[in-house]
Parts: structure tokens; C-alpha cells; sequence
């Protein structure tokens, strides 16, 4: 793909970042946080990517590396972030899950 | 439609959900189902890159996804209500890493010359990216009270670490194929993210680490220009954009500036006041 498309690509999701993030409570800072947290977590893709398609054993180390950091980042902060919003349901009346 | 084609709209349902659930993470009763619906689009998203042709090394994916999960989720369960900060840095930590580590294997398999359009956005992403790795550990570091006190470096320091970074980035870029180069890149960017950290105090450390998950989705759009990847272009910018305008709501709501979180320290009353004023 030619790089002016991929910029406005970036510009266009810039502006859908800015805007989708307008006004949050107070007490939703921190699950968000953690939210956004877990979707940059897609930079396990990159690792899957490249894996097959280098060759030498410490490039394959450094990419196991990527795609176990990677995968921490994706699932640990999914269900980080499912674990504090559990907190908020708490709250409220009991209600089967 | 060939098979590139149904990656590529798999890409588009992903990031539309990605959209979908950030939207939903805003209020307190769609939340959870916001998140939910982020991790179903991350799903699709890595279920069409493993179906990419050239996808392989199969047994090398494996290791890396079980040790991952043999990590990740263990440590998400089991952690302390009161240390989700700590461990949102240590996520955000590894994210950033894995983009560093990434841009370094990129940047050493290449067996002609990358073009400058893709070896700009690789070095920003491995700046960027380590920047983030270390000052993310930093930052749990410090709130699992593992480091203690604050030593500030004076900020020529850090600005002479940065000017390095980018210098070197920049004789690469000239044409420079030098391995050792791109690490000395990888490590004074990581000493900058350490040393920018370790003088922010805890109460601060919230900002902070919102400010590295900005930065670390920022480089994580940067490598998706790299690798020509829609997935990690959008993705990454939304964190990226959406991170930033967070770490000024984080901010504002402790009526502190970011610049005076970075550059003030804690406790100095005084100084906060003067820069308010």
C-alpha cells in the first residue's frame, strides 16, 4: 500500500481516537486506560507476521519474545480491564452474569 | 475475492468493533459489554493474520502464545484491586517491547535496503516503543514499591538522550546498515524512559502511565505503516489519539498540567501553584 494512503489512514483514525474519547467520568480514567491498553496489544500481530518470514535463531527469539509480550499485553489487559469494570456492577443490586 | 481481500475486510470488522467498544467503555453500564466486544475484534484480528499466507513458524507462534497466556493471565487474575495500576504499566510495558523487538527484527531481516518509507516509521517505532517498554517498568516499579526515592536527572540529561536516539536513527536512515547502531538507538531511548520516570512521584504515576499507553499505541501505528498493516495503523493511532486526550482528562481531574506531572515532581505545592497561575 502506497504511503499516502496508509497516512490518511492515520489521520482519519487520529480523528475517530479524538473524538470517540470526548467526556468520561472520573471514575471510568482507569478502565479505559486499560481498555485502549489491551487494543494496542494488536502489536502482536506484526510478530505473527514476520515470524515466518525471517530466518537466524535470534531473530525467532526476539519475535517469541514479541508475540509472548504481545500476548500478555492483549489478554492481560482484556481481562484486567474486565475485572475492574466487575467492580463497578458490584455495586448495584446482585444480578446473574 | 481472494484471500489478501477477506483478511483485509476482516481487518475492517475488527477495527470497527475496536471503535464500537471504545465508544462503549465511555459510560458505566455499556462497559463492560464495550469491552467485551474489543476483545471479540481482537480476536477476528489475530484469526485473519494466523490465515495470511506465509503465516508460519507455527511451532515458534505456539511458544509464544502459551508462554504469553501462561503470564498474562494468571497475573490478571490474581491481581490486587489496589495494584491495577502497576499492572496496566506492566501491560503496557511488554506492549511497548514487543513493538521495539519487533522494529529490531524488521529492521536486521531485511536483505535489501528498506525503502525510507518504511525504515522512518520502523525507527520511530523503535524510539518510541522502547521509551515506553522502560518507562512503563519504571513506573511498576515504583508503585509495587520495589524502587524507592527519586533521583532527577537535569533535563539537558534527557534531552541530550533523545538528541542521541534521533541522531542515530538518522544516520540510519542516511543509508547506515550498522546492527549496533539500531540498538544503541533501542538503548538510549530506554534510558530516557527511565530516567524520565523514576522523579514522578506515585500520586502522579496514573498520568503517566496513560501517557506511555498513548506512546506506546503511537508506535504501535507507526510499525503498522512499516509492515503495511491496516490493523496496527488504526488500532494503534485510535489508542494513540484516544490515550492522549484521556492523559489530559487524567490531569485536569487532579488540576495538574502533564507538563508539570513530567517536569515539576510531587509535593513541590509551590511550583504547581506557579504553574497554574
Amino acid at each position: 500500500m502506497d504511503l499516502l494512503t496508509e497516512l490518511a489512514i492515520l489521520v482519519l483514525a487520529a480523528f475517530v481516537g479524538f473524538e470517540v474519547i470526548s467526556k468520561v467520568p472520573n471514575t471510568l480514567h482507569t478502565p479505559l486506560m486499560s481498555g485502549t491498553n489491551a487494543i494496542h496489544g494488536i502489536v502482536v500481530l506484526g510478530g505473527l507476521i514476520l515470524i515466518g518470514h525471517v530466518d537466524g535463531v535470534l531473530n525467532d527469539v526476539l519475535l517469541v519474545v514479541a508475540i509472548a509480550f504481545g500476548t500478555i499485553n492483549v489478554i492481560g489487559g482484556f481481562l484486567v480491564t474486565d475485572r475492574m469494570l466487575g467492580m463497578f456492577k458490584g455495586k448495584k443490586p446482585d444480578e446473574p452474569r | 475475492m481472494s484471500r489478501a481481500d477477506v483478511i483485509s475486510l476482516l481487518y475492517i470488522v475488527a477495527f470497527s468493533l475496536f471503535i464500537v467498544g471504545l465508544r462503549m467503555l465511555r459510560g458505566p453500564r455499556t462497559a463492560v459489554r464495550g469491552n467485551q466486544i474489543a476483545a471479540v475484534g481482537m480476536a477476528i484480528a489475530v484469526g485473519a493474520t494466523l490465515a495470511q499466507p506465509g503465516v508460519g513458524d507455527w511451532l515458534l507462534i505456539v511458544i509464544g502464545v502459551a508462554i504469553g497466556v501462561a503470564v498474562g493471565v494468571p497475573a490478571a487474575r490474581s491481581v490486587k484491586m489496589t495494584a491495577m495500576p502497576q499492572m496496566v504499566a506492566l501491560f503496557n510495558g511488554v506492549g511497548g517491547g514487543a513493538v521495539a523487538l519487533i522494529a529490531v527484527v524488521e529492521f536486521r531481516a531485511a536483505d535489501v535496503e528498506l525503502p525510507l518509507d518504511a525504515l522512518i516509521p520502523l525507527l520511530f517505532a523503535a524510539i518510541v516503543g522502547s521509551i515506553s517498554f522502560w518507562g512503563s517498568n519504571v513506573a511498576f516499579l515504583k508503585l509495587q514499591e520495589l524502587m524507592k526515592g527519586s533521583i532527577r536527572t537535569p533535563p539537558a540529561v534527557n534531552g541530550a538522550l533523545l538528541l542521541i536516539a534521533v541522531a542515530l536513527a538518522v544516520v540510519i536512515a542516511a543509508g547506515s546498515e550498522s546492527e549496533l547502531l539500531f540498538w544503541l538507538i533501542l538503548l538510549s531511548a530506554g534510558a530516557l524512559g527511565v530516567l524520565a520516570v523514576v522523579p514522578i512521584g506515585g500520586a502522579d504515576m496514573p498520568v503517566v502511565i496513560s501517557t506511555l499507553n498513548a506512546f506506546t499505541g503511537l508506535s504501535a501505528a507507526a510499525a503498522g505503516i512499516a509492515l503495511d498493516n491496516t490493523a496496527l495503523i488504526v488500532a494503534g493511532m485510535l489508542v494513540g489519539a484516544s490515550g492522549s486526550i484521556l492523559t489530559k482528562q487524567m490531569a485536569d481531574a487532579m488540576n495538574r498540567s502533564i507538563a508539570n506531572v513530567f517536569f515539576a515532581g510531587v509535593g513541590t505545592g509551590a511550583t504547581s501553584a506557579l504553574a497554574a497561575a
